[in-house]
């Protein structure tokens, strides 16, 4: 018996108590959704986890009218600082209930407990912590003295990190003085609600926060409410285009965190092994279901095949199956239609000529499983070279000289990420400049950290989360004619201000 | 016994040279009173698609010039507005019918402006540049750059010059490389412009400039791939939200229209408006 | 660990390292080699070495990887005040290191001083390898250690000495300021002279643990470096520290060596040992370098011929750990002993 075998090291649920069915979140209770409540389950193994409610549109208006009225009343009233130590509460509590936390998500969402436990959750705390901070200090965040909130924010989240991708949205909206209603995907609520759980214990004031689940009718509802001052959305280019329409001519401001097709680039000088793991860190990392993921290895000729002989090694590596395992590398595809995608587009990446290759790996026999899986003789132009793939499915292309690796990584529409690994310093930072991305990783890959602004270029959307820069959507620059009407509508018990079409002006979008 | 002038045929400023519109059409630039001033070339979507092609090949260069050096640049742009200021005046005058020492005070304004803007050349990265203090061994540096090509509906109302400064200056600053339909019915010192332009030192296709009908123009622009970012800041009299709508086909970046005394006022928030931020990390390790 | 006559295959293995070098090894060629090796970036070394270190080894794989501990374990004194007695119970600790429980395996074998090397030897008796597979072996220090700073002729002498009074496996030095002021051909040289020094004169030869005092050599590509031109000397193991100052063995420093011992196997299908040496204390942490050897090099490694735990305190955590998993319950320090 191989040592490798290791034993089962499953991480225990008893710490977790579900409740067999969760309501909507609305003005700081749970209530029940006027929609047909649906299951969540677990993707590894396909059981129910729990019944959660279904938002409709009257909800999602119950909803943001909450939102709106505890901005007016009380969230808007607030110091930043004690805005400020709420932030600070609900890091606390996130860090309390860390573990219980990291098992919902990997239960929920398929991810390996290692990833929930030791990257999600703690990022989870350190992003509330970072923007906590900011709260009582928004003077200083480079819109002026005294900037101001613009009131109710629209929050839809993809699945892929469903309680990261609330605090990146949640942290900084609430320090900027904004309140929320905030739409889970749909595969993924659990940890969402259980953060409900979280605000009530903090005691944050009614309605600052409301957690609306459902569908994604749910989503546009909140999205096209004629009452949210900003829409915050996560997820596909498609849904963001969509987004961007249905806002298109009112003064919402949006920030779009869309899809990447990242380049991760390979010199024939790079730290090889540093190399191989980030290779592997940077597709298959939460089963490559990362919209910044490494999706497309560019190699420098010279290397090729020691890399891809390096790469196939270490896949041999990796371990797939039950997320709960702390020895899991690989966990569940997040649900049965994205396993279809990455199942078909791979079958497209076979039939236009690309050499397909994953490592021997039983797959369990319930649940969404997809092997990690390498393509080689990738040319530029198969759609697994330029389609986001949103799996574990890496493209392998090669390059000759630094200039035609910029012009590749450069040729999509998107421009979200992108990695380069090389040991020659001048070379890292000149290609890093030419790179048409808005993160990229030298050396490393897909690091996050909260005071590190994260967004992309082109079609991977618009804004930027994280750091000072996350900021700038959720608040009106000092000065601005908005801002002037924007305080005056607080002032004004009725509902939703007006805007005057001097209010519409705004020095940028 | 007076002089029988030379009038000057007014042209498109594309990439560098001064075509007329492939259209073959022209229409009549007259006086607020309707005398007849010259016969601009009213560019179609053609000319508009050229214009695009030239900015996105001019962006690599122009993008890529040291802060310092587009500063130097666009200050330069100040000193030929200045050599011209008469000129300018005088098409103001003509086309916006007012008197003189109002328009001497336009272009006064428009040419402090575009020094303004230049300063900011090798400076806005400063100011909304960060170190960012990430846990872990890493060097992490966002700064702001150029979007690429950014298409711009300059104001169709109040000063003709300085709106059109207003809108173009705070995009090249950056590095972007700009498409810009001028003033419809007063585009005499948009041309004007595009020829001291070609006399400075800025490259071919930085700046390239239309003249005829922005609600032709504009959808071609706001559709077009290969745009970054629009500018519908004079675009308040078209039908902008369709143009917004247009524009999230490919996610480009979009300003909505202003107007009104401030509108376009000189801004940092305008130079950032038309960049991207990335954000790179370095592994740092002294072993 | 068997000693196998060589001769032949030292031969073979210098006019292999002559031939990878492209000549002779001079400084030159060594450093134009051993430069053009990929680097080691440090953030992604240590962050590899701290994932394989949050592998959870639970149940029965970490019974296995006790058991698997033991037998790595090199049980080693070396003390200025080590004396015959103080060997003799290493030994006694080393052939029984359960007194309660005779179904626990023996370690590979005790490491001391070469003066020390005939009381060990005498100790062990029957039980001494010797060349077998069975039973512990004697490994020695020698050449000068822990510092090197000696001439040639004295190190060789150590070393013989060594060796003719019955010693396994010699345990050398480099010379680490030779090494960091670019003396490549020296510190080759100097390999090939211990390892020639090694033989015995049936014609067998002494395995040769080459310890590059990694926490002087102050960068992981200096430690790379050094493993290479270890291994290409003919090395048969690559060890990384004296224990005799800090940092000794850290992960991410024995990780790089385990890399290197990969790319040599690759490279050439021979296969090199690894031995950490000194910090390890831990069950815990001894787990956490099986788990690199494995997932890097493969299980096969983890075999005495390739791996070896240079330590002393950690026999008794692992003891400890042992004696919990069957019977249920904590052990305490005084149900294990101290040799």
């Amino acid at each position: 018996m191989s040592f490798l075998d290791y034993a089962p090291a499953p991480e225990s649920q008893a710490l977790l108590h579900l409740r067999p069915e969760y309501g909507l979140f609305i003005d700081g209770e749970f209530v029940a959704g006027r929609g047909e409540p649906f299951p969540t389950i677990n993707p590894a193994t396909e059981k129910q986890l729990a019944l959660i409610a279904h938002a409709n549109a009257a909800d999602v208006d119950t909803a943001v009218t909450a939102a709106r009225r505890a901005y007016e009343r009380r969230w808007s009233t607030l110091s930043g600082s004690d805005r400020g130590k709420y932030l600070f509460r609900i890091a606390r509590l996130v860090q309390e209930r860390a573990r219980e936390l990291a098992v919902a998500e990997t239960l929920d969402n398929g991810k390996p407990i290692t990833e929930s436990r030791d990257v999600d959750i703690p990022l989870v705390a350190a992003w509330f912590f970072y923007y906590a901070g900011w709260a009582d200090k928004l003077d200083h965040a480079g819109l002026g003295v005294d900037p101001a909130a613009r009131g109710v924010a629209a929050q839809v989240i993809p699945w892929n990190f469903p309680l990261l991708m609330l605090a990146w949205k949640i942290a900084p909206a609430l320090a900027s003085g904004n309140t929320v209603v905030l739409k889970p995907a749909e595969t993924t609520s659990l940890t969402a609600l259980l953060f409900a759980e979280i605000l009530q214990q903090a005691e944050l004031p009614a309605g600052v926060v409301n957690i609306v689940t459902g569908g994604r009718e749910t989503g546009q509802a909140l999205v096209g409410h004629a009452d949210v001052d900003l829409v915050a959305f996560t997820g596909s280019t498609g849904a963001g285009r969509a987004i961007a329409r249905a806002v298109a001519g009112t003064d919402k401001k949006i920030i779009l965190e869309l899809g990447g097709k990242a380049a991760n680039i390979v010199f024939d000088d790079a730290p090889i092994d540093q190399a191989i793991e980030g290779i592997v860190n940077g597709i298959f990392f939460n089963q490559g279901h990362v919209c910044c993921a490494g999706s497309r290895l560019l190699v420098q000729e010279s290397i090729h095949d020691e890399v891809v002989d390096r790469l196939k090694r270490r896949l041999s590596t990796l371990r797939l199956g039950d997320p709960l395992d702390k020895n899991t590398d690989i966990g569940a595809i997040n649900s049965a239609d994205q396993l279809k995608r990455i199942t078909e587009l791979s079958a497209i990446g076979e039939e236009e000529g690309a050499e397909r290759w994953s490592p021997d790996c039983e797959l369990p026999e319930n649940g969404f499983w997809f092997r990690p899986t390498i393509f080689t003789n990738v040319s530029t132009s198969h759609r697994i070279a330029r389609d986001e793939v949103f799996g574990p499915v890496l493209s392998v292309l090669t390059f000759r000289t630094p200039e035609e690796a910029i012009a590749k990584a450069n040729n999509t529409p998107y421009g979200l990420s992108a990695g380069i690994w090389s040991d020659k310093g001048s070379r890292v930072l000149a290609v890093a400049d030419r790179l048409r991305a808005g993160v990229i990783w030298a050396n490393t890959f897909n690091r996050f950290d909260p005071a590190s602004p994260f967004g992309g270029y082109k079609e991977s959307g618009y804004g930027r989360e994280g750091g000072r820069h996350g900021l700038a959507a959720y608040l009106r620059p000092a000065g601005s004619a908005a801002v002037a009407a924007a305080r005056h509508a607080v002032t004004v018990e009725s509902g939703h201000p007006v805007k005057s079409p001097a209010a519409r002006k705004k020095a940028a979008k | 016994m007076t002089r029988l002038a030379v009038p000057k045929t007014y042209k498109l400023y594309i990439g560098g040279t001064f075509p007329r519109s492939e259209s073959g059409r022209v229409y009549a630039v007259t006086t607020p009173g309707g005398d007849f001033l010259a016969n601009a070339a009213q560019a179609s979507r053609k000319d508009a698609r050229d214009a695009v092609v030239a900015a996105r090949s001019a962006f690599g260069g122009w993008s890529r010039a040291t802060p310092y050096n587009r500063g130097q640049v666009l200050y330069r742009i100040a000193e030929l507005l200045e050599g011209r200021r008469t000129q300018f005046a005088h098409e103001i005058m003509q086309s916006e019918g007012v008197p003189a020492p109002a328009a001497g005070r336009q272009v006064d304004e428009a040419i402090d402006r575009w020094v303004w803007y230049a300063g900011w050349a090798d400076k806005y990265l400063q100011v909304a540049g960060n170190a960012n203090p990430v846990s872990g061994p890493y060097f992490n540096l966002s700064v702001p750059e150029p979007t690429g090509v950014v298409a711009i509906i300059a104001p169709q109302s109040g000063g003709s010059l300085l709106g059109l400064v207003s809108a173009v200056a705070p995009a090249l600053v950056s590095g972007n490389t700009v498409v810009v339909v001028a003033d419809e019915t007063r585009p005499l010192s948009a041309i004007t412009l595009g020829e001291v332009l070609a006399t400075s030192d800025v490259p071919g296709g930085v700046v390239n400039i239309l003249t005829g009908s922005p609600a032709e123009m504009a959808p071609w622009l706001a559709s077009h791939a290969d745009v970054n970012a629009i500018d519908l800041l004079g675009a308040g009299d078209v039908d902008w939200v369709h143009l917004e709508i247009d524009a999230a086909e490919t996610l480009t970046r979009v300003l909505q229209p202003e107007s009104g005394a401030d509108a376009a006022a000189p801004s940092l928030a305008r130079i950032l408006a038309f960049t991207e931020t990335k954000t790179v990390w370095h592994t740092k390790g002294l072993l | 660990m068997t000693s196998t006559p060589v001769v032949a295959t030292q031969a073979s293995t210098r006019s292999r390292a002559l031939a990878l070098i492209g000549g002779e090894a001079t400084d030159a060629n060594l450093r134009r080699y051993l430069h053009g090796i990929p680097g080691i970036d440090a953030v992604g070394l240590e962050q590899r070495a701290a994932a394989l270190g949050t592998r959870s080894i639970k149940t029965s794989s970490k019974k296995r990887a006790i058991d698997t501990i033991i037998g790595l374990i090199d049980l080693t004194t070396l003390e200025g005040a080590d004396t015959p007695g103080k060997v003799r119970s290493l030994v006694g600790k080393a052939l029984t290191p359960d007194p309660v429980d005779p179904g626990c395996p023996r370690v590979a074998a005790v490491c001391v001083y070469g003066d020390m090397v005939p009381y060990a030897v005498e100790a062990l008796g029957s039980a001494h390898a010797a060349g077998r597979d069975q039973g512990v072996s004697v490994a020695s220090v020698a050449t000068a250690f822990p510092s090197g700073r000696a001439s040639l002729a004295v190190k060789l002498a150590d070393v013989a000495d060594a060796v003719a009074a019955g010693a396994d496996e010699i345990d050398m030095v480099i010379d680490r300021g030779a090494f960091l002021s670019g003396r490549f051909g020296q510190v080759y040289d100097e390999i090939v002279a211990v390892k020639d020094a090694c033989r015995r004169a049936d014609g067998s030869v002494a395995h040769l643990k080459v310890i590059l005092e990694t926490g002087e050599l102050g960068t992981y590509d200096n430690v790379r470096r050094a493993s290479w031109l270890a291994i290409l000397a003919g090395g048969d193991f690559i060890k990384t520290s004296t224990g005799k100052m800090q940092p000794a063995a850290t992960l991410p420093v024995t990780l790089s060596m385990i890399e290197v011992v990969r790319d040599w196997h690759r490279l050439t299908g021979a296969k090199v040992g690894v031995k950490p040496a000194g910090g390890i204390r831990t069950s815990k942490d001894a787990i956490k370098y099986l788990v690199a050897v494995a997932e890097t090099v493969g299980d096969e490694w983890l075999t005495p011929g390739l791996f070896r735990f240079g330590a002393s305190s950690l026999l008794n955590d692992v003891l400890m750990q042992r004696q919990k998993m069957q019977g249920g319950h904590y052990s305490g320090p005084d149900y294990v002993t101290i040799d």
